[in-house]
């Protein structure tokens, strides 16, 4: 519940219909995608424009409010769970796609745009925006930004901080600041655009975003790849990139995954493989081909138990479903999926894979490892029970554990999912003290009062 | 009507007694469902969601929240339509869960007087009574049929009917009062080679509303090969109840489709409505606390077959004529395709039908907005989900739109004739349409002048 004079406050800029702090709302905007954590609120306010926002942020300024800003709430590292409390300001009504300009070759949109929308907008128009995250169907932009998302064609393609070129954000006092704009190339001062990338939030509401798109690739192929031993899976994927072939996507299944997937959605893959490796590639239509040939090879020669091409694109979809069905066969399993985003150097996804199950019979938790080999970004997840305490115990363990061992092998505690709650007591030790301080100071300059997103990272 | 805090604590204990901790433990909160679910895209709102509903159940289930007006307002805002189980990746029963949430309120809620009223007419009086309904069905034709209907829309009375009722009242088709086993007797022998035998569930509203679809079901099914069983002691399947959170009386007509069925010693129960055939598959969940029925209830379930599926198994038996070249585009009915998995048996079956081209409707798989009695119950959110999917309608320029259940077609000839397609579009059950196809110009299935002079 909110104080009755904050409420009318904020009444008089969005009205009563969209500000709510019954049960109900409250309650379901207590909790994001991420298992373990949830915090009521004490409202939850639904502005339609960048007007509101600057004027719910002064006011937010005024009573010492929390603001939490949320999209449609996937985020897989609780950062949108107000553990604080305050105010969840959801962007879901701010989600127009305002322009395409196809001269500079630029989209303009509000943060509450759903990521699938802008793809299939600029694909009628043959253009392409590669970030891909998994639950791009639902994820808003605004999100994607907020953690700067991933996906599967990272490695090719870069993430959605390769592609964001200007922001309008609000302050907390509610001033409006501009960075960058329709220009590839801008060196005036410190890159503020990127700064707001990724920052979960925590230090300005975003409102507006423009993002560079790239020409839609004329044509793409498939194939899969089995091995019986994980190290030539590995040597697979160094000896591609040594080819100088920089696949779209190149996913990686460990045995356990697969052993899953086979036993839920049974089509057909090897349960005793300790790898299956899925490639795909884009671009002119020759240039795809050659290199599918050269790849096949390359399987081949590292000993590939089996390997197949797509011939068509019905094919195309088949080889994929054992990517696509991971999460339902991995979800169905136990009640929690916690699913970790633990990433290393390429070269070291061998030794990572290897420890992840080292640590996964140690504490006698299932873990089942898949992710994107090409960059690195591996997803362990764990498949447990909320309700049982002493599992979770050994599950928490087990993921400090995971996350010292990337850190230690170069990597990092999290690739595409944020820090948020769920992994601020790792911060410090993937990014040292020094790191930490200078975070805290640049959140201190932007937000002195600590109102926006208070709690997470750090 | 102002409730006291008394029955909200016992609706707070019912919620606690009744959900389902397991069930409800397997959301992970992806959020998969939400581009899926109806009244998410219609609101914005995440409590308007599967996912946001369960976090509500869950709460309301653990004590953390106690229920109020809004909570209950938004269970009986869902549809019911299931396309988030569909979408969900960790399979979460939400059609069991939310029979499970609204039974906890469906008691001790206090109702108007009028809604208690009806709730006592329809689920307790009514539908659990063939002869009753088939009463009110000759009352209805009646109507239809003496000049009263014409006197009526003469006079402007219907005018004081609310506009889902009023509408629905313009494209009701002639209601027959004798149902299926009158025209075609109980047991009706297999053409040609005897493939199985099959119990054919002829439902509450399909038999007076659309004896025809039915007398058509019957027909292919033994064209098919398969020899076709009517039993007389089969009753309503219960999914409107089950839905409202009439469990009681839901677990009662379950037990006597069970029996009839089991005494008619058939291999399938064929339903032609996904919403019926749905239901019947849920009898061993509904029954799970029944130690001495659910044995039975599993038998009966896993017999269920939709009409389509049964008719594509036998296909060969079926050579279809070739009919006027047109353009066919298929609605799916949400519980065929959400409940019963249901979804490209229809399509192929329709493909296979010679001069027909089947375009996909954009969000074919989008509920109409008929959702069981929801039209009367939430019209506007009904009339939007309906004119929306008139638009995509359109854009496919169909001749003919298929469905395969009695309240999508309702509900889609009164959108038809709400955005004036009257004259580009007709609607069909699949059956219907087959039945053409493989009767062309032969005689054998009544036509419609026979039952205009009954």
């Amino acid at each position: 519940m909110l104080p009755s004079e904050l409420k009318e406050a904020l009444q008089k800029v969005v009205g009563p219909d969209r500000l709510r702090d019954d049960p109900s709302a409250c309650l379901t905007h207590s909790y994001d995608a991420t298992p373990l954590f949830q915090k009521m609120p004490d409202g939850v306010i639904y502005p339609k424009s960048t007007e509101e926002i600057q004027k719910i942020l002064s006011i937010a300024s005024h009573y010492e409010l929390p603001i939490i800003t949320r999209g449609s709430g996937t985020n897989l590292s609780a950062s949108t769970v107000p553990i604080t409390g305050g105010l969840v300001m959801v962007m879901t009504h701010m989600n127009q796609l305002l322009e395409i300009d196809q001269e500079n070759l630029t989209a303009t949109f509000q943060p509450g745009l759903i990521t699938q929308h802008l793809h299939e907008q600029v694909e009628k128009l043959g253009l392409f925006y590669p970030p891909d995250p998994g639950s791009m169907q639902i994820s808003t932009m605004g999100g994607n930004i907020a953690t700067s998302s991933g996906g599967l064609r990272g490695l090719k393609y870069g993430t959605t901080k390769d592609y964001v070129l200007g922001l309008t954000a609000v302050l907390p006092s509610g001033a409006l600041l501009q960075t960058g704009g329709k220009r590839y190339k801008d060196v005036a001062g410190y890159n503020l655009t990127q700064l707001l990338v990724g920052s979960e939030g925590t230090l300005a509401v975003i409102t507006e975003a423009t993002v560079k798109l790239l020409p839609l690739p004329e044509y793409r192929q498939a194939m899969i790849a089995h091995f019986s031993d994980l190290d030539h899976a590995a040597s697979t994927v160094s000896e591609i990139i040594a080819a100088r072939i920089i696949p779209c996507t190149l996913e990686f299944l460990d045995q356990q995954t697969v052993q899953v997937i086979e036993n839920y959605s049974q089509i057909g893959l090897p349960i005793d493989a300790e790898a299956i490796l899925l490639i795909e590639q884009d671009g002119p239509k020759e240039a795809v081909l050659q290199d599918m040939v050269r790849m096949e090879e390359i399987c081949k020669t590292q000993n590939a138990t089996y390997v197949q091409v797509a011939e068509n694109e019905e094919e195309r979809k088949q080889l994929l479903a054992a990517r696509r069905n991971a999460l339902s066969a991995l979800a169905r399993l136990r009640p929690t999926t916690i699913l970790e985003d633990a990433t290393v150097p390429r070269s070291q996804i061998a030794p990572m894979v290897r420890e992840i199950r080292r640590i996964s019979q140690k504490y006698d938790i299932q873990i089942c490892t898949f992710g994107h080999a090409g960059d690195g970004n591996l997803h362990p997840t764990c498949l447990t029970d909320a309700r049982d305490q002493e599992e979770i115990e050994r599950v928490e363990k087990a993921l400090a554990e995971i996350f010292a061992t990337a850190i230690q092998l170069g990597g990092t505690i999290t690739g595409e999912h944020g820090v948020g709650l769920s992994k601020a007591p790792f911060l410090k030790s993937q990014v040292g003290t020094l790191g930490v301080e200078i975070m805290k100071g640049i959140k201190k300059v932007f937000d002195p009062q600590n109102i926006l997103n208070p709690g997470k990272i750090f | 009507m102002k409730k006291t805090d008394a029955s909200w604590e016992q609706i707070g204990e019912k919620f606690v007694q009744t959900m389902d901790r397991n069930q409800l433990a397997q959301c992970m909160r992806c959020g998969f469902c939400l581009p899926a679910c109806p009244t998410y895209q219609e609101t914005g709102q995440e409590e308007a969601s599967p996912r946001g509903r369960i976090a509500l159940m869950k709460a309301l289930s653990e004590g953390l929240i106690t229920p109020d007006q809004t909570i209950v307002d938004q269970m009986e805002f869902c549809l019911g339509c299931r396309a988030c189980e569909s979408a969900c990746p960790a399979g979460v029963p939400f059609g069991q869960l939310l029979e499970q949430a609204r039974s906890s309120f469906a008691e001790p809620l206090p109702r108007t007087l009028i809604s208690r009223f009806l709730r006592r007419f329809f689920f307790h009086w009514l539908f659990p009574y063939p002869r009753r309904l088939r009463l009110i069905g000759s009352v209805i034709a009646f109507y239809q049929r003496s000049g009263l209907k014409r006197l009526f829309h003469r006079l402007g009375i219907l005018r004081l009917l609310p506009t889902p009722l009023r509408e629905m009242e313009k494209i009701l088709p002639q209601v027959n009062s004798r149902g299926v086993r009158k025209y075609l007797g109980s047991t009706i022998p297999a053409q040609g080679k005897k493939r199985s035998r099959v119990g054919f569930f002829y439902g509450c509203i399909m038999d007076i509303v659309f004896t025809k679809t039915n007398i058509n079901t019957v027909h292919l099914l033994t064209k098919a090969g398969y020899e076709v069983v009517i039993p007389s002691e089969q009753t309503c399947c219960g999914a409107l109840h089950a839905h409202a959170g009439e469990k009681e009386q839901a677990i009662h007509l379950a037990e006597k489709n069970i029996t009839a069925f089991q005494q008619a010693r058939v291999e399938w129960v064929a339903s032609n409505a996904g919403g019926c055939g749905a239901m019947l598959r849920e009898y061993p969940h509904l029954l799970r606390n029944h130690r001495n029925l659910l044995d039975d209830a599993q038998s009966f379930a896993h017999s269920v077959q939709d009409v389509s599926q049964l008719l594509l198994q036998a296909q060969e038996s079926l050579p279809f004529h070739k009919l006027t070249s047109q353009l066919v585009t298929y609605q799916d009915s949400c519980h065929l395709r959400n409940g019963m998995g249901v979804i490209q048996e229809p399509r192929q079956l329709l493909r296979s039908i010679p001069g027909i081209t089947l375009v996909e409707m954009k969000k074919a798989d989008r509920c109409c907005g008929s959702a069981g009695i929801y039209n009367l119950t939430h019209p506007d959110l009904a009339f939007s989900l309906l004119d929306k999917k008139m638009k995509d309608l359109r854009a496919t320029q169909a001749d003919t739109l298929v469905t395969t259940n009695p309240g999508c077609f309702l509900q889609m000839k009164m959108g038809i004739q709400r955005s004036g397609l009257t004259h580009q579009v007709r609607i069909l059950h699949l059956v219907d349409l087959l039945a053409e196809a493989m009767e062309k110009g032969s005689s054998s299935i009544p036509s419609s002048r026979f039952f205009v002079s009954l």
